[in-house]
């Protein structure tokens, strides 16, 4: 049966073994922006032996570009991109102490496995749903790489943020088996 | 002989940058309503309620309904009639430029190889095609990345025909799962050459959801992939369900006789087209 779990960040072992397939999670707290450029550079850096700009540890990466935040607003319409484009580098990142990434779309089997030997889940948000996901971000800053635009690594603090685990620590997948 | 400024040209078009991003069309959102009604999954149906939701809250908000507010596509229909004082391509730039940075849009152009940001969404894809009369006609789409990275296109052998098509389009769509936001827009470019078919599976695009192909033949064909995409179960975000797409449109021209161009063209349920007249 799933279920809804609220959770806060950072994420615990204890945290991501609760989660299966299929639940729907609410989370809170500081979550981390980054998606295709981003990824590049921090992977670039951190092989270069530079600080993360966040703590890894417990850290949940969202693969988002939000559009610009119009004033009076923390930020701007900011729905996931199509995760796979990080499949690249999500390994690591887990190996590190990432303990989830939030994006939509299938992931390929390197990540599955990295998150069972790293106890890590794959969260999908609403693809599209930007200006209804916007609403749950209750600030945002550019930590990092600013000079990426939109795709500079910013921290947001969340709250209740909609989310459904579709891959979780155990190998279960959420996405519907299709009649082909 | 019909004299066009480009300042006009470049208000209306940032006018209508900012408006197809933040309100979709009529079409879409009666089609997403009905699809809402119908879907039998609870899982592919709260998706469905989401995005209604995200529809009347980016009308609150004036947020755009999606954070990828694409790249601008235009197709120009320009009356022999009518002269632009000017230059159209430029003016259109301009309208782009304009309307994506006052209207908090995300820019999302950049240079291929090294991933810099050209910093305004231009420049804009344009086709422009001369048309009788004396009016210019805008039909404008943001493009998202991640719908539009799912689309294919490929050169057929004509023996494999239609079979060979419907093959290929259902396979497509269903490799793509959950990755371009369905419940999607599938258009379908079939014949002219090997650059043609996707030009005509993108234009396809811009036909509403409710209107067929005005061809019966041609119309039965969008009805059985339509069918056959929906059985393929992927649903609202890939939820499982019988909602995978909204709509497929096929437009087809002739080709060589050597050969069968195909193109499938993948909109998202964000499906951002206006179409303005001046
Ligand atoms: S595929 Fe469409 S709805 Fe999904 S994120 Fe991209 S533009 Fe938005």
């Amino acid at each position: 049966m799933s279920q809804t779990v609220k959770l806060t960040t950072p994420l615990k072992d204890e945290d991501i073994l609760k989660l299966k397939t299929g639940d729907k999670v609410l989370l809170s707290g500081k979550i981390y922006t980054a998606r295709d450029a981003a990824h590049k550079r921090l992977l670039a850096d951190l092989e270069a032996g530079k600080d993360s700009p966040f703590e890894l540890k417990g850290s949940v990466i969202y693969y988002v570009g939000p559009s610009p935040a119009p004033p009076g607003r923390p930020i701007g319409s900011a729905g996931p991109t199509t995760s796979y484009r990080m499949d690249t580098y999500a390994p690591t990142l887990h190996s590190m102490g990432v303990k989830a990434s939030i994006g939509k779309g299938k992931r390929g089997d390197a990540v599955k496995d990295a998150l069972k030997e790293h106890k890590g889940v794959y969260f999908g948000a609403t693809g599209g749903a930007g200006a209804l996901l916007s609403q749950r971000i209750v600030s945002a800053r550019v930590l990092a790489y600013e000079d990426l635009g939109p795709e500079a690594i910013r921290e947001l603090e969340v709250k209740d943020f909609p989310l459904l685990v579709v891959n979780d620590s155990f190998g279960g997948e959420l996405y519907a088996k299709l009649n082909v | 002989m019909r004299i066009i400024e480009t300042k006009e040209i470049i208000e209306v078009v940032a006018a209508t940058v900012v408006e197809a991003n933040i309100k979709a069309p009529d079409d879409v959102l009666e089609t997403f309503n009905k699809a809402y009604a119908e879907e039998s999954s609870p899982a592919g149906k709260e998706i469905l309620g989401q995005l209604l939701e995200n529809v009347k809250l980016a009308g609150e908000t004036g947020l755009p309904l999606c954070q990828d507010t694409g790249l601008a596509v235009f197709f120009v229909e320009l009356g022999t009639e009518c002269k632009v004082q000017g230059d159209l391509y430029a003016a259109i730039n301009e309208g782009v430029r304009q309307g994506y940075e006052k209207g908090f849009l995300r820019k999302s152009c950049c240079h291929p190889l090294t991933r810099k940001n050209t910093g305004d969404n231009t420049p804009a894809i344009i086709h422009l095609d001369l048309v009788p009369g004396d009016k210019l006609k805008f039909k404008f789409m943001a493009k998202g990345g991640g719908s539009e990275n799912m689309s294919r296109a490929t050169m057929l052998t004509p023996a494999q025909g239609w079979e060979g098509i419907k093959k290929f389009v259902v396979n497509r769509v269903a490799e793509a799962g959950p990755n371009p936001c369905p419940p999607t827009i599938v258009g379908v470019g079939i014949g002219g050459t090997f650059d043609h078919a996707p030009i005509l599976a993108k234009k396809a695009l811009f036909r509403p959801l409710n209107q067929k192909n005005s061809d019966p033949e041609i119309a039965a064909m969008e009805d059985e992939l339509f069918a056959a995409i929906n059985k393929l179960g992927i649903g609202p975000m890939g939820m499982g369900g019988n909602t995978t797409t909204l709509g497929v449109k096929i437009e087809m021209a002739p080709c060589h006789i050597a050969s069968l161009p195909l193109a499938v063209n993948i909109q998202c349920h964000s499906a951002r087209v206006k179409e303005v007249i001046i």
